[in-house]
């Protein structure tokens, strides 16, 4: 086998998006959506409110039934799956950090149940296991070990989105959709996290679809772009590129229009 | 009126018979699927919710009249709630009614299962006031439906976590979930967990019914039964780590009760009929001889003795238990902590 | 190693009533192993420009950029991903990292990204900060708040951390003293010693005296009819 075949082999893209589509009656919530999402890549949606970038999300993660289009993980179609199976993804192989902490936490639970469910949920069985993972998860998101038992309600909002992502990534998800994961933090709080995520997708090879309107967010995560106007993608490519030599006029307008620092 | 109903103003056992075809219906069919909860038209009752209108429904679709019912509350067939239930089946079904386990065909029961073992050809209605597990985690009715039926079940253990978390070991020790026939979690209503392996394998035939939640659910017989725990805190069922003062009986459920206000306390059988049978046959515990022949089953003045039925109140389910103990049902067997 | 064909590139200005700004045609060099090419010509010639579209930064209108196997004028964002984790390295003039991430971090992150042993990746890190005389104080600290200097040779380190087997420098030895200049031009030389293909941009001209093998004026690829 030559190196090419090989590479052509194991190179098979993770996520395959075909021609998305979801309609709210008369209007569109995304149209025509296409794209690759390869193992260990950081894919940013940006655009304003109202651009579809969290309709798409939403179809992706399958939390809304797309009305067009297919979307394949690993081999399989995900919209023609049995919903046992979908619902057995999202809780193994993906993960959903959502924007505000409180959609994706039990706040009537501690810390370690929180990070212990998705294990409960696929089957483990042995308390002093389960809590030592959780401990290992609270240590890699930068918890302190003495919280492990205390509700999130008792969490700043930093730590409230870190005890998410550890709840999320505790299955070792391969998948990571992410909407607005730093929005509503304070700036320092946001540089953290950020530095938190980069260091995770690289350690664990992860395949993370992000929603943002902070283009400062996208560059430092993501390594592709996509833009998305009216429901559909208007450009996409490299992020740096993206952002530094845009082809199209909305792109070169929401480039234009951030502040500089 | 008369003081005594005449009982041919109502329907045999007071539903109408396409009421009991209805609910009947509903009885089968969990029969047929094992711990899965059946929605049924709950009727309005001549009692009010929680005081065991589903079981009452469920009974009435049971009875023949040939039928021997017996009613237990906490395993007592004296207090109230017992004693009402019992006296509307006697006016409205004719039927007769015992209080010995051994002799009836039908018993209802709250928050107890008797301590004689069952035998094939026996019913036992449960009154349930709460009959989803997983509301305790998750609200939305939509949800745990999806999550019955898709068997997704981590969040039951998420509870037996938080407790083990909280308090060194699984301190449900009431309503303690199980999993029937590897498939439904189910509630199996407020009885203390003492009583849950005497859920799984059982000849008799096991109804619930919730009337305000308006779902019926079943054990058929011989039904395999697990309590759910992990596998380093395997489940225990527990009970007051004493003998009956009454019966001397050292394997039944306990109640205790508070005999004056210096501290005096004693445990007795929770289970009237077999704390009071074995004492015909001779048994005889610490107290017996202060309880003169022939002996009543004690009755407390103060009910602060504890779950389940305390308990029960500050666990969330007090909706459904509104304190039907009547004068002088002590409430409680021991507490959950220091059970063995 | 670094092939450039017929290269051109114009801005369209959307939001300007669609003003094309055509600024580059016909743009041709090679850059051969363990060679260093020094671009030329006046500040706006376009020498920045070149060197973004050859790290993929700036898309190409036409022609090929090789470097390696790989056409980055078409090449997949992922594929130019995978150019720039392995075989590319970029100096640039700016540094944007992730505010917080200790120096020492920052400089060991493409070995990281490379699946390097976090270990070796930091010494290795630390021996690059070392040479290029940051103070230890300083590794734990992010570069954010260092000076323009001191921020320029952590941007060095991260170049230079991995033997990349191309290279782009803008200004490499801007903005540094006399010592430490000294430090970036042995490790361009040992670069190119190891074989390493060079493009950069230098204005200290006897620093470009001393590693550029050959220099390419970039006003030869100014586009010549203008409307």
């Amino acid at each position: 086998m030559t190196l090419m075949e090989r590479m052509a082999m194991t190179d098979q893209p993770l996520l395959r998006v075909e021609g998305l589509t979801k309609r709210y009656g008369q209007r569109i919530g995304c149209a025509e959506v296409s794209f690759d999402l390869y193992p260990g890549e950081v894919l940013g949606i940006v655009g304003e409110s109202g651009s579809g970038k969290s309709t798409l999300l939403s179809c992706l993660a399958g939390h809304q039934r797309a009305d067009l289009g297919r979307i394949v993980y690993d081999g399989r179609d995900v919209l023609a799956m049995p919903e046992t199976e979908r619902r057995r993804l999202s809780r193994t192989d993906w993960a959903y950090v959502h924007q505000n902490p409180r959609d994706g936490l039990r706040m009537g639970v501690s810390a370690g149940g929180n990070v212990g469910e998705r294990l409960m949920a696929v089957g483990a069985r042995h308390y002093g296991e389960i809590r030592g993972k959780a401990a290992d998860w609270l240590a890699r998101v930068e918890i302190a070990a003495d919280r492990i038992d205390d509700r999130p309600s008792a969490f700043s909002g930093g730590m409230q989105q870190r005890l998410q992502i550890a709840r999320n990534l505790v299955t070792g998800p391969r998948l990571v959709f992410m909407d607005e994961p730093t929005g509503g933090l304070d700036v320092s709080v946001q540089a953290r996290l950020l530095d938190l995520l980069r260091g995770l997708v690289r350690d664990l090879g992860l395949s993370v679809i992000i929603v943002t309107h902070d283009l400062a967010v996208v560059r430092l995560l993501a390594h592709r772009l996509m833009v998305m106007k009216s429901g559909r993608v208007v450009e996409q490519g490299l992020t740096d590129q993206v952002l530094d030599d845009p082809q199209h006029a909305y792109t070169q307008l929401l480039v234009s229009s951030v502040l500089q620092v | 009126m008369t003081e005594q109903l005449d009982a041919g103003a109502y329907n045999f056992a007071y539903l109408d018979e396409q009421t009991k075809r209805m609910i009947r219906r509903a009885i089968l069919k969990a029969i047929a699927v094992p711990g899965y909860q059946v929605p049924f038209a709950s009727r309005e009752m001549p009692m009010p919710y929680g005081w065991g209108t589903g079981g009452v429904q469920v009974t009435a679709a049971c009875l023949v009249p040939e039928d021997r019912l017996k009613v237990i509350d906490q395993g007592a067939d004296d207090t109230t709630n017992a004693v009402s239930i019992r006296r509307f089946f006697q006016r409205t079904a004719g039927v007769a009614t015992t209080e010995a386990t051994a002799e009836a065909t039908v018993i209802q029961t709250r928050h107890r299962i008797p301590e004689t073992p069952l035998k094939a050809g026996q019913i036992l209605v449960y009154q349930v006031p709460i009959p989803e597990p997983l509301r305790f985690l998750e609200p939305r009715e939509t949800e745990t439906r999806k999550m019955h039926a898709l068997e997704e079940y981590g969040l039951m253990h998420v509870k037996l976590y938080e407790d083990i978390a909280r308090h060194g070991q699984i301190a449900t020790s009431y309503a303690y979930p199980v999993r029937v026939e590897g498939r439904y979690v189910m509630d199996p209503s407020p009885i203390p967990k003492f009583d849950n392996p005497k859920l799984g394998n059982n000849p008799a035939i096991q109804l619930f019914g919730a009337g305000r939640e308006q779902r019926i659910y079943a054990l058929p017989p011989w039904s395999r039964v697990e309590s759910l725990d992990f596998d380093d805190h395997p489940f225990r069922p527990s009970k007051a780590p004493h003998r009956c003062d009454l019966c001397g009986a050292g394997h039944s459920y306990l109640d205790e009760v508070i005999t004056d206000d210096a501290g005096g306390r004693m445990f007795v059988c929770s289970d009237t009929d077999f704390c009071a049978g074995r004492r015909a046959r001779g048994h005889r515990g610490r107290l017996a001889a202060e309880a003169s022949a022939p002996p009543p089953h004690p009755s407390p003045t103060r009910g602060e003795g504890g779950a389940p039925s305390d308990g029960l109140a500050q666990g969330g389910a007090a909706l459904a238990s509104p304190p039907p103990r009547g004068e002088g049902l002590g409430a409680g067997g021991a507490g959950p902590e220091g059970t063995a | 190693m670094i092939r450039i064909e017929n290269l051109s590139k114009s801005f369209t200005l959307h939001n300007q009533g669609g003003a094309v700004i055509p600024v580059m045609a016909g743009a041709a060099l090679t850059v051969g192993p363990g060679e260093c090419v020094g671009l030329t010509g006046p500040s706006g010639a376009g020498k920045s420009t070149l060197m973004r579209m050859v790290h993929g930064n700036y898309l190409a209108a036409g022609g090929s950029i090789r470097v390696g196997e790989l056409d980055v004028a078409t090449a997949e964002p992922r594929q130019i991903i995978a150019l720039r984790r392995q075989v590319l390295g970029h100096v640039s003039q700016f540094l944007r990292v992730v505010p917080r991430v200790p120096t020492l971090e920052v400089v060991a992150e493409p070995l990281l990204a490379l699946g390097t042993d976090a270990e070796e990746a930091r010494e290795r890190a630390a021996a690059l900060l070392r040479r290029l005389n940051i103070p230890e104080r300083l590794w734990p600290l992010s570069p954010t708040t260092f000076s323009g200097g001191e921020q320029q040779r952590v941007n060095i380190a991260r170049g230079f951390v991995h033997a990349y087997p191309a290279l782009l420098l803008d200004e490499p030895t801007a903005s540094l003293d006399a010592a430490n200049r000294e430090v970036v031009l042995n490790l361009i030389e040992e670069a190119k010693a190891r074989g390493a293909a060079i493009l950069g941009i230098f204005h200290d001209e006897a620093a470009r005296a001393r590693v550029c093998d050959r220099l390419v004026d970039v006003t030869g690829f100014t586009p010549k009819a203008a409307a």
